[in-house]
């Protein structure tokens, strides 16, 4: 058996707060081998990141290794000087991060920084570092690199910043890469080409990979070997495959239960003891009265014909029937979003129609709407749990506030029965409803918006990523739970994602949507199995895709 | 476009922008001179006026025309130079302001030099090493800079300084009555007595600045400092330097090239905010000093209800203002890849 | 639907509560100064409210000692040139200063947040307006620009105030709308539209209240200013008249005497300026530690 080119041997990190030492590593122990894929995976919180940058020697003040070892090749990087530690950064091991567009230096030519780490180790000298630069950015494919070379990140894309990134990363050929949630934030092509780069690179290098990611399929896809990490502890460690057919820790299976894949249904994300519990499910979709009918849609930003003018959404048509589920998908800047703002009234549409409920509801202007009898009927579900709550308003306040607004008639009593009431439906603990959204977790701030937007028993539902903010554990609770009450409300949704998984999981018809137009339309099975345009089809083919486990109900393999 | 065009457009482009500004000042300032106590043609026409001279000065102000007429003859005669008479001086408040201005030129600029030598370093210093004696030093320096009264604390070095310490001479002016100022070249007595190779006068002229210099100085210290060691703060948080740490760059080039750069920015922007502080205070330490600079001319012209004087003072200090805001944003706009993007 | 509630149980369990006044408590305590600053606070209202009634010599009674006394038991602080109680006068003082420094700041915080809310949710015209007041009221020097107000408008107590008011105006415009643009489309206003809310209640019920706590640090820190300038404005004569007892006016009557060594009539009055100004910065300080959301964990 080879050394390890990487070895850690218990590490402990421990963290200085206000409210005392907090352990974020605690005693791990993990191996990476020369030309190997090691895959960390976990949750918000579970150390992952932490465990990195302590090998990085990176942790911020507030940060200690207090035990353990580092080993990489032969040489003990726990107690290795600054000034060693700066010689191994970025030439024996390097790293790219989350956020690539705030990764790189906003005011430092893209190629000077480049340079910038060809210069420090020695790979080139001032006259031939340009030079070097160039060829550095052309290996990680930018195109027009010369021209690039003298480019301020902002003035790149999202992908192209993460590009230049793994440049300075890899530009000293380090034996070590290690990705920290490398394509978090980045659209589903955009993630694929970045990610099959880093492989290419690796390999071609004969390199090392560590990644580390919240995304199973991600990971999977991607490694030859996988450590799961729960609250600073590893949970399991695994070849991938093995991890999937057999996981043996009940974390890691529930882990792989949420995480939604191309033939799971969303009863099949709850760990099975919720699932016996959980309602069962009508077979047959019965769909009403279409609710809503919007025709010919568009939306131009700027004066038609002026600089910076464009078509955000052009002649959008598509109907949703009491009962049903829409899914509306496509990548950042595709018109999704402000397709919902105009639905819902928060946005005014350059022209076409929008019927809801048999009524013409485009021309109303936004501003107006708020007193307007459908407000109620038309409600919405926000991405960002967090960000949708007022920070100075406690959850029962929160959940009243559209009572209050629009059926003045009830009383102080009973619009605070009703509260505890729609606590109940959405699963809210009753005692948490005099709490403020600091005081409650991501899936319980979840609830709360949940439990608002159906408060006046509205027909139709848009939920705008309601789960891209949260773990993936939360996420199948809070599908599930939007599953159940559509059911039980009798509502509609129209469902905007990236995440064709997730869409599927909810959506009885799915649109796909690009540069303002709906390039696809048709039922969700249909479409997802049997594209019929390639924008489609790159999409589908984009998302990674884990291999099967046991425990996953059967259906086709990939 | 070439790079070099493209930072000249923007500059011109910011040139414009102060147009309005301008404007504005223009107007406050007219408005100001409209809205003296009583009516302006009696205080003009003075105390011992009758009615119909009264009548007569308001014809020869032009203040019985509609006030837009009025504001455009006044912009007229700003054009022309003509700030109106001094009443104490009996001279024009253009002159005066104009030979007064050097002597509060080299005491603000030189203390906002000095402070920015001092206060740059300590920021930084205090950022990079937070929770020592540094970091406590800088940010007991800038709270009390920003509580100390500026005319206080003139008073206090000066009772300890020259009254009990005897080490600075008496507070009165630019120069001891014993030398002759040098030839004049820039105004500045420092520059000139150097220009002229007179080492003694420069020695004495820097005797009589050190005490006003410092007591400004340690004023426009404190928000420099704040805003250094928060910015230094701020980037050194940033992810563009754990990635630049993560590649391996020495620290003193993440230190200067990645975070201090970057850090510099908002501090030149809070200059702006410097300069104002910087120009009020300054009035009241030329007061303390007995220093012949344009702030004391406005507070003597006070005193005596000269009000043609302190609005001659308070339009050449806004015009000032917008010079060296200017010059900020001109900066700003050089060393800034983003000014005038689209984000 | 229990089925969801009970893994709400165990995996969706919230932090625990933590109240207001507890985090006070802890803030207090972990950062010393800050309760001093709220004790020195405590010090000055009580001046403010109290001190006629507590000094022990009448602040404008001239030759109740013999004149420029050094500070002894009879004279805390010494005499003026006048003979009068330099200790009852900068006692009595404080409410002058107080009221001249609580009435702008409350003048501009009131007109700077209106102003600012409005340009920062509605945008156009209304943003438009308010910028370039705001923009045109920042081109002066500040101070130099009180000076203009209370030298054209009369020299009154009331023109001070106001000039205090105009200079700080911007401050609480720009932070206003800074502070409500932010927030504008922010999920939970969005919601709070969807929820039936009209725009102004959108705006004054939501958005406004979440303003509130980096406005209270600028009021805090804004305090301290006014204070300053309306001493230094009194300073070169304008404003207060003597011989009101004011600390600005007291420290220019002083300044003529500190070259002759009498010390104590600069140096008190200047103190205690000093100390109001320091004790309200203190607590600017504190509160930003107490609003701040990144150190509040």
């Amino acid at each position: 058996m080879n050394v390890p080119l990487l070895d850690i041997q218990h590490l402990s990190v421990d963290f200085v707060t206000r409210k005392g030492t907090v352990r974020a590593i605690d005693d791990i122990s993990l191996a990476v081998d020369k030309g190997e894929t090691l895959g960390i995976v976990g949750e918000s919180g579970s150390g992952k990141s932490v465990t990195s940058y302590a090998v990085m020697r990176i942790l911020d003040r507030a940060g200690r290794i207090a035990g353990g070892k580092i080993t990489y090749g032969g040489m003990p990087l726990h107690k290795a000087r600054e000034k060693d530690m700066q010689d191994i950064r970025g030439r024996e091991i390097s790293m790219i991060f989350q956020n690539p567009r705030a990764a790189l230096n906003p005011i430092r030519r893209i190629g000077q920084q480049v340079a910038d780490v060809l210069i420090e180790h020695n790979q080139a000298i001032r006259s031939n570092a340009r030079e070097k630069s160039i060829e550095m950015l052309k290996a990680v494919k930018i195109r027009d690199p010369e021209q690039r070379y003298s480019a301020y990140p902002f003035e790149l894309s999202g992908g192209m910043c993460q590009r230049v990134v793994i440049a300075i990363a890899l530009a000293c050929r380090p034996r070590l890469l290690i990705a920290d949630e490398p394509t978090t934030g980045l659209d589903v092509t955009t993630q694929k080409a970045v990610m099959d780069l880093i492989v290419e690179l690796t390999r071609e290098y004969n390199m090392s990979t560590v990644l580390i990611t919240h995304d199973l399929g991600l990971a999977a896809a991607y490694c030859d070997r996988l450590v799961v990490m729960e609250k600073g502890k590893i949970i399991e460690a695994n070849d991938s495959a093995e991890l999937f057919h057999g996981p043996k820790q009940a974390y890691t299976r529930q882990l792989l239960q949420a995480t939604p894949r191309r033939d799971s249904r969303v009863r099949d994300l709850l760990t099975p003891e919720a699932r016996a519990r959980a309602i069962a499910l009508p077979e047959a979709r019965n769909l009403g009265e279409p609710v809503l009918t919007v025709s010919n849609l568009c939306k131009q930003f700027g004066k038609p014909g002026a600089e910076g003018s464009h078509l955000a959404v052009e002649d959008l048509s598509f109907q949703i029937r009491e009962g049903e589920s829409l899914g509306l998908v496509g990548e950042s800047g595709c018109g999704k979003s402000t397709t919902s703002a105009m639905i819902m009234r928060l946005l005014d549409n350059s022209s076409g129609k929008i019927e809801f409920l048999g009524e013409d509801i485009a021309p109303i202007p936004a501003s107006k709407f708020a007193s307007h009898p459908l407000r109620g009927k038309l409600q919405m579900v926000f991405q960002d749990p967090t960000d949708s709550l007022n920070p100075r308003w406690s959850a029962a306040q929160s959940i009243g506030d559209p009572i209050q607004r629009l059926t003045p008639k009830l009383g102080g009593k009973d619009r605070e029965q009703r509260v505890i009431e729609l606590a109940g439906l959405v699963g809210l603990p009753v005692h948490l409803l005099d709490r403020f959204p600091h005081q409650l977790s991501g899936g319980q701030k979840a609830r709360v918006g949940i439990a608002r937007a159906i408060a006046l028993e509205p027909k139709l539902l848009i939920l705008d990523e309601p789960t891209a903010a949260l773990d993936v554990s939360v996420q199948a609770v809070v599908l599930n739970l939007l599953e159940d009450l559509k059911h039980r409300l009798g509502m509609s949704y129209l469902f905007i994602s990236h995440d064709l998984n997730v869409v599927r999981l909810l959506c009885d018809r799915i649109m796909v949507m690009q540069n303002g137009v709906v390039v696809e339309e048709g039922d969700a099975g249909q479409l997802l199995d049997a594209p019929a345009t390639d924008y489609t089809r790159t999409l589908l083919a984009a998302i990674p895709h884990p291999p099967e486990t046991q425990g996953a109900s059967a259906g086709e393999t990939v | 476009m070439p790079p070099m065009l493209d930072k000249l457009r923007k500059v011109a482009l910011r040139l414009l922008q102060a147009v309005p500004t301008v404007f504005g000042i223009l107007v406050v300032c007219f408005l100001l001179t409209r809205a003296l106590p009583g009516d302006p043609a009696a205080y003009f026409a003075g105390p011992m006026a009758d009615a119909e001279s009264i009548e007569e000065v308001r014809k020869s102000l032009g203040l019985d025309k509609p006030l837009p007429m009025q504001f455009v003859n006044y912009v007229g005669d700003l054009v022309q130079g003509d700030l109106g008479m001094a009443v104490s001086t009996g001279q024009p408040v253009i002159s005066e302001l104009a030979r007064r201005l050097p002597a509060s030129l080299e005491l603000t600029l030189g203390a906002l030099l000095v402070s920015f030598v001092i206060a740059v370093p300590l920021g930084v210093l205090a950022a990079t090493r937070p929770n020592t004696w540094v970091d406590h030093i800088c940010r007991f320096l800038v709270t009390a800079g920003v509580s100390l009264p500026i005319f206080f604390t003139g008073l206090a070095l000066m009772y300890v300084f020259y009254y009990l310490l005897g080490w600075a001479p008496a507070p009165m002016g630019r120069l001891d009555m014993m030398y002759l100022p040098p030839e004049t070249v820039t105004g500045f007595l420092t520059i000139d007595a150097i220009i002229a190779g007179e080492w003694e006068v420069l020695g004495a002229a820097l005797a009589q600045l050190a005490l006003p210099l410092i007591t400004l100085a340690l004023f426009t210290l404190a928000p420099i400092a704040r805003m250094t060691r928060a910015a230094m703060l701020q980037t050194l948080g940033s992810d563009f330097v754990r990635t630049a740490r993560a590649a391996g760059l020495s620290s003193r080039r993440v230190l200067i090239t990645y975070a201090f750069r970057n850090a510099l920015l908002p501090v030149v922007t809070t200059l702006g905010m410097v300069f104002s502080f910087l120009l009020g205070a300054n009035v009241l330490v030329e007061k303390v000093f007995a220093w012949p600079g344009i702030g004391s001319f406005a507070v003597e012209a006070l005193v005596v209800s000269d009000y043609a004087a302190v609005q001659g003072f308070v339009l050449s200090m806004a015009m000032l203002f917008v010079v060296l805001n200017l010059l900020i944003d001109v900066i700003y706009t050089l060393i800034d890849p983003r000014v005038g993007e689209a984000a | 639907m229990t089925s969801l509630s009970s893994s709400a149980s165990q995996n969706l369990k919230g932090p625990p509560r933590t109240s207001y006044w507890q985090h006070l408590r802890h803030v207090a305590s972990e950062n010393p100064v800050t309760g001093l600053a709220f004790g020195l606070f405590a010090l000055f209202v009580g001046m403010a409210l109290f001190g006629p009634y507590l000094v022990p010599y009448d602040p404008l009674n001239t030759g109740v000692g013999p004149a420029l006394q050094a500070p002894s038991a009879a004279h805390w602080f010494g005499t003026d040139h006048l003979g009068r109680d330099v200790f009852s006068r900068v006692v009595v003082a404080t409410r002058l200063d107080l009221l001249i420094s609580v009435s702008a700041v409350a003048i501009s915080f009131v007109l700077g947040s209106i102003m600012g809310c409005f340009a920062g949710y509605f945008g156009g015209w209304t943003d438009r307006i308010t910028g370039r007041l705001v923009d045109t009221i920042m081109a002066f020097p500040l101070f130099v620009l009180a000076m203009g107000i209370v030298a054209a408008a009369g020299n009154t107590v009331e023109n001070i105030v106001y000039a205090t008011a105009i200079i700080n105006l911007p401050f609480y415009a720009r932070m206003a709308r800074a502070e409500v643009s932010i927030r504008r489309n922010a999920g939970f206003v969005q919601a709070a539209r969807m929820s039936g809310n009209s725009e102004l209640r959108v705006l004054f019920g939501h958005i406004f209240p979440n303003t509130l706590p980096p406005m209270m640090v600028q009021i805090s820190l804004n305090m301290g200013w006014a204070i300053l300038n309306a001493a230094g404005l009194s300073f070169i004569g304008l404003g207060v008249q003597p011989p009101s007892p004011e600390w600005g006016i007291m420290v220019a009557e002083g300044a003529n005497f500190i070259i002759s060594g009498e010390w104590w009539l600069v140096i008190f009055p200047g103190m205690a300026l000093m100390l109001a100004v320091f004790t309200f910065n203190l607590i600017g300080d504190g509160l930003r530690d107490l609003v701040d959301p990144q150190r509040r964990t």
